[in-house]
């Protein structure tokens, strides 16, 4: 059942062979070992898996990875490099400490960049209402409202 | 999840092929958020897989013209919710996307998937339940006497009362769409997006009336002094992310204060997609007030059984039409061109 795909993470070309049914999260983290994105509930309901394809924030478990062939995929690895200043997102979450157990940190900063992106961080309210398809446990999410508020304005051009 | 053949489709034919080739219990994948969860629960067991994806170089475009709305089967929820066009003349379209699923899913959701998606009914979705006619023809239905109260109110039978969970179709069925089918044999067919799906009957596994191996292409919203003056209200346990509880999509044509037509959907208390035309009869040709809403809820929900922990649906149906009628009746908008 194992077929032959090409995929590009982060900029950088991978070839593998999977069987069909690997999920895009599964090949990430099991066979390029970024395990930045998490698994939560694998069933697409909390947002811990989201990437970016083509600049659209998805979720990685309800994605094959023989599907994303093709695409760019940048996950929380893809940021920034090891001696690189941190992405003004991740550098917000950390000022504003918007996490406590940090599980579904990855997904709530990949899909908070698409939301600045996408234009729709113009109040809290249109941030809590499209960051809705991430949940956080810890429910660290007045903080995490703050951080998107935060790396807004140093987003531009990016 | 069970083992399946994947093929990518380059083009609507070669789709027709593979899936033809593949036999009965090959499916199209195209935003996958509803079938890869049902394949992983272990609801949903194709044996082959045809990747729609490239069709949407010929069937992701969204237009307005004289005629209507027409959007291509593959284009993303994101995509016409955020779509000018579509957000000036068909509120009630981009609303239904928008208070759908979250950014992530529309991003990934294609609208022909949409409309296909499966009942959130715990039953169906858990294969541990031995009852469920919907997933297992004969064997029954736990949800009668069960955890319900999510589950339909109208449309049901004896022996199924799964909801439809969707948002989008409950639009398309009141302003009286049209779905664009493509036959395995290449030819098309168009037919009232209402008739798409099927009331559950004694055959509640049968919910659409598509044919084996039959493509959605796309849909067409007619135009209508109406489309403007729309708007997708939705009840939900939470303030978002969240499925209906209670939906309306209500479109009206007023005309110095007196309703010369009215275009009603219902979502979250059906077992299909819903066009109220018993509560369009009754606004029609009158002054839209407080009693006259009441009067078209209470002509919807007429025929509503309810089943236990759902006994609330009907009257928070009632409420959520009647608000989302007076709420359209002020809209401010700009006169339909």
């Amino acid at each position: 059942m194992a077929t032959d795909i090409m995929l590009t993470v982060n900029g950088g070309q991978h070839r593998l062979a999977v069987d069909v049914r690997t999920t895009l999260l599964d090949a990430l983290r099991e066979r390029l070992d970024l395990t930045g994105s998490k698994k939560g509930c694998d069933l697409g309901q909390c947002g811990a898996c989201t990437v970016l394809m083509d600049g659209r924030r998805v979720l990685s478990c309800l994605t094959l990875a023989v599907a994303a062939q093709g695409a760019e995929v940048t996950t929380i690895e893809g940021l920034a490099g090891e001696h690189d200043p941190l992405h003004p997102m991740q550098q917000a979450f950390l000022e504003q400490d918007a996490y406590q157990c940090g599980y579904c940190t990855p997904g709530q900063i990949i899909s908070a960049i698409a939301c600045v992106k996408e234009g729709h961080a113009n109040s809290a309210d249109e941030i809590r209402e499209y960051m809705s398809g991430n949940l956080c446990r810890c429910a660290a999410y007045p903080k995490i409202v703050a951080a998107v508020q935060q790396a807004k304005p140093l987003m531009k051009g990016r | 999840m069970r083992p399946f053949a994947y093929e990518q489709a380059g083009d609507s034919s070669a789709a027709l092929r593979m899936t033809a080739n593949r036999g009965a219990s090959a499916q199209y994948l195209a935003g996958g958020t509803n079938l890869l969860d049902l394949m992983k629960i272990g609801v949903a067991k194709p044996v082959a897989l045809v990747d729609i994806g490239p069709l949407r170089a010929d069937h992701a475009s969204i237009s307005v013209d004289a005629d209507g709305l027409h959007l291509g089967a593959l284009v993303r929820m994101a995509e016409a919710a955020e779509h000018p066009d579509v957000l000036r003349d068909y509120p009630v379209i981009a609303q239904s996307l928008q208070l759908a699923a979250s950014q992530q899913l529309r991003n990934m959701a294609t609208l022909g998937g949409n409309v296909l998606q499966r009942t959130r009914c715990n039953y169906f979705r858990d294969p541990s339940w031995h009852a469920c006619n919907k997933r297992d023809p004969g064997t029954g239905c736990a949800a009668m006497d069960g955890v319900n109260r999510r589950l339909a109110v109208l449309g049901t039978s004896a022996h199924c009362i799964a909801h439809y969970p969707g948002d989008f179709a409950n639009a398309l069925a009141a302003l009286g769409a049209e779905v664009t089918l493509l036959s395995p044999e290449g030819t098309t067919r168009r037919i009232l997006f209402e008739e798409l799906h099927r009331l559950p009957g004694d055959t509640p596994h049968q919910e659409t009336n598509l044919h084996p191996g039959e493509l959605i292409l796309g849909f067409h919203v007619p135009a209508g002094p109406w489309t403007r003056r729309s708007l997708y209200l939705k009840i939900r346990d939470r303030e978002s992310y969240d499925f209906a509880q209670a939906s309306a999509a209500v479109a009206l044509a007023v005309v110095d204060g007196t309703i010369q037509q009215a275009r009603i959907g219902l979502g979250g208390v059906a077992t299909k997609p819903w066009r109220s035309h018993a509560a369009e009869a009754v606004l029609q040709g009158q002054r839209l007030d407080e009693a006259l809403a009441h009067a078209a809820a209470e002509a919807a929900f007429r025929d509503a059984v309810t089943h236990g922990e759902n006994a609330f649906k009907p009257e928070l149906g009632r409420r959520t039409l009647m608000r989302a009628l007076l709420q359209a009746a002020t809209m401010e908008i700009q006169p339909n061109a």
